[in-house]
């Protein structure tokens, strides 16, 4: 396989796997979030905790973890995950996933509880109520799934744990750069960090104009009586 | 009914019945419980005891299991107008949404309701352009078209200058008349009560303080609270010395004041008189009239200017507040350090009973001394 070849399979497979896993979080994660800020029941606490402090969980011990889980000798080896690109992504996932239901559970807690409230007066259940909370904070949720995948994409230890880095069949472009820098092909591993920063640049500048977005919306709180 | 929060009672009331068709104000000052009132009946909230019943049978509140059948034939519009993100015809259409009205009926149901509050032009509007009147009128609109039994009203004007706050209680009141809805309408405002409800019902603290036809409040208040927040702001204790034939005399600090009243002599009594219902008058006038009931002379103490009214209080020697123009304020020649008469019927008078068991109950926390 060529070095040119190598790089861009590196670069699809970051995309694909950290944009599947950052989606898949997003189905999780969001309602997950949107349980723990709309609705009160045992354990919600001990639940949001959990939360909290996965959001800054070490990626390169849960790739550790989920190896030994599914590695050919673990309890689910006879699944066959070990090394594909399906288990890099359920890694990410599992980091992805808190960060995501973090964010959500914020940015819901600053929509104006009353707005759910006005929406189940008017005939909504829980559900339809919350969903309105969702819309309102919508800026939140893009906000919450782009800081998912930042995480995810950039992340390392992970990846290369239970995805192997093979060359060409899982190699990701940050075990690509760890690997040749070590082989100390420096101009194609700081081509690559190029590539990455620039990935960086780009989502920090969509969630910027969201935000920015979001302040143009405060000319409706005025009438909406709603702060989001 | 009961509601608690957090171990303290915030409204404590024994029955309460809104009958069908009629609007029904619930007047109170901030913190006395209306606005959790209207929350119980709703059944957004659950209460701490007792029962709510529609139609005669009992249903459940709270957001987890309230039954959502009969919330449905009910809705409620909040002081800000909360209107959701989107356009104003997603928001008029929202109840009839949850309700899986089809999208055609919703439509055109929307479009019937903006045109019946005059708002027909705004149908594709984003919400975050309108204005807060606007804006108010949408989340009426928004509340009415699900065609409810029961809409509450929690202080939905109070956020709007005045020339809107009048056109939007008009148009809210020949809405519930002519589609029979009942309503109940909180505020803290006695003339918007007055203007909105068939019957008043005045809080205080968690609890009903009196309840009933706007002339009664204004004219029949029985406690202090009540007169006070009907807008009588002069009140004097005094006790009866001499009652015949429905006229009563009473003797006040520094006077005395006839009222019409059966209650015999001896009782004490507070008495309200509303600052409209005093007149000033030259000095001359009373002293020519040596017989005439309630006319007392007094030095000016303060005059305040509101707008077209003035605010005028009197020294005689007990404070006697009035309310006149503005126009003759000037007139009158009115100035603080003047002397003026002051002259109200006897019919004017509240006459309120003391409440001696209020007073019992303090000297018994005290115990034996």
């Amino acid at each position: 396989m060529s070095t040119a070849s190598q790089f861009f399979h590196a670069l699809w497979l970051s995309l694909a796997v950290s944009g599947s896993a950052a989606l898949i979080s997003a189905v999780i994660g969001i309602p997950l979030g949107a349980l723990l800020s709309e609705f009160e029941f045992p354990g919600r606490k001990t639940i949001l905790t959990i939360v909290h402090a996965f959001m800054g969980l070490p990626p390169v011990v849960v790739g550790l973890y989920t190896f030994l889980v599914i590695m050919r000798t673990g309890p689910l080896g006879s699944i066959g995950l070990e090394y594909t690109v399906t288990v890099m992504v359920i890694v990410q996932v599992i980091l992805a996933t808190p960060i995501v239901a973090g964010f959500t559970h914020a940015s819901l807690s600053e929509v104006d509880s009353r707005l759910a409230m006005q929406a189940m007066s008017l005939g909504a259940t829980r559900i339809q109520a919350t969903i309105v909370k969702i819309r309102q904070a919508r800026e939140g949720m893009v906000a919450s799934v782009i800081a998912g995948f930042g995480r995810v994409i950039a992340e390392v230890g992970a990846v290369s744990i239970v995805g192997g880095a093979i060359t060409g069949k899982t190699d990701t472009i940050t075990t690509l750069i760890v690997k040749q820098t070590r082989l100390g092909v420096y101009t194609s591993a700081a081509l690559l960090g190029l590539v990455l920063i620039a990935i960086s640049i780009l989502v920090n500048v969509f969630l910027t104009r969201l935000q920015a977005g979001k302040g143009a919306s405060e000319i409706g709180k005025r009438v909406t009586g709603y702060s989001d | 009914m009961r509601k608690d929060y957090g171990g303290r009672t915030v409204l404590d009331i024994e029955r309460l019945e809104v009958r069908s068709g009629e609007t029904l104000a619930v007047l109170g000052p901030s913190g006395c419980g209306k606005s959790v009132l209207l929350r119980l009946l709703n059944l957004l909230e659950s209460p701490t005891a007792g029962t709510i019943l529609f139609h005669g049978e009992p249903v459940r509140g709270g957001p987890g299991n309230r039954s959502l059948d009969v919330s449905r034939r009910m809705a409620m519009v909040f002081q800000d107008p909360l209107l959701f993100r989107g356009s104003v015809e997603d928001n008029v259409g929202y109840g009839l949404k949850v309700r899986k009205v089809p999208v055609a009926e919703r439509v055109q149901r929307a479009r019937d309701m903006l045109d019946a509050v005059g708002l027909g032009d705004l149908l594709s509007q984003n919400v975050s352009t309108l204005s807060g009147g606007e804006a108010q009128r949408i989340a009426v609109a928004r509340a009415l078209v699900i065609k409810p039994e029961v809409l509450m009203l929690d202080e939905p004007f109070a956020n709007l200058d005045p020339p809107t706050r009048h056109l939007l209680q008009e148009d809210t009141r020949s809405i519930l008349r002519e589609q029979g809805i009942s309503a109940i309408f909180v505020t803290h405002d006695q003339e918007e009560a007055a203007r909105m409800g068939d019957r008043i019902l005045v809080m205080d603290n968690g609890k009903i303080a009196q309840e009933g036809l706007a002339r009664e409040m204004f004219h029949e208040p029985e406690t202090e609270f009540v007169a006070r927040f009907m807008g009588v702001e002069n009140i004097l204790r005094g006790e009866i010395r001499e009652s015949s034939e429905g006229i009563a005399r009473v003797a006040v600090d520094g006077g005395s004041i006839e009222v019409t009243t059966d209650r015999e002599a001896g009782r004490s009594v507070t008495l309200g008189i509303r600052p409209e219902d005093v007149t000033l008058v030259p000095v001359a006038d009373i002293e020519s009239r040596a017989s005439s009931r309630n006319s007392f002379i007094g030095t000016v103490t303060a005059i305040e200017m509101r707008g077209p009214i003035a605010r005028v209080t009197l020294a005689c020697p007990f404070e006697l507040v009035a309310i006149i123009t503005w126009r003759s304020a000037v007139e009158l020649d009115i100035e603080t350090g003047a002397r003026f008469g002051a002259r109200f019927k006897a019919v004017a008078v509240v006459v309120i009973d003391d409440d001696t068991r209020l007073v019992r109950d303090i000297n018994e926390a005290e115990g034996p001394k």
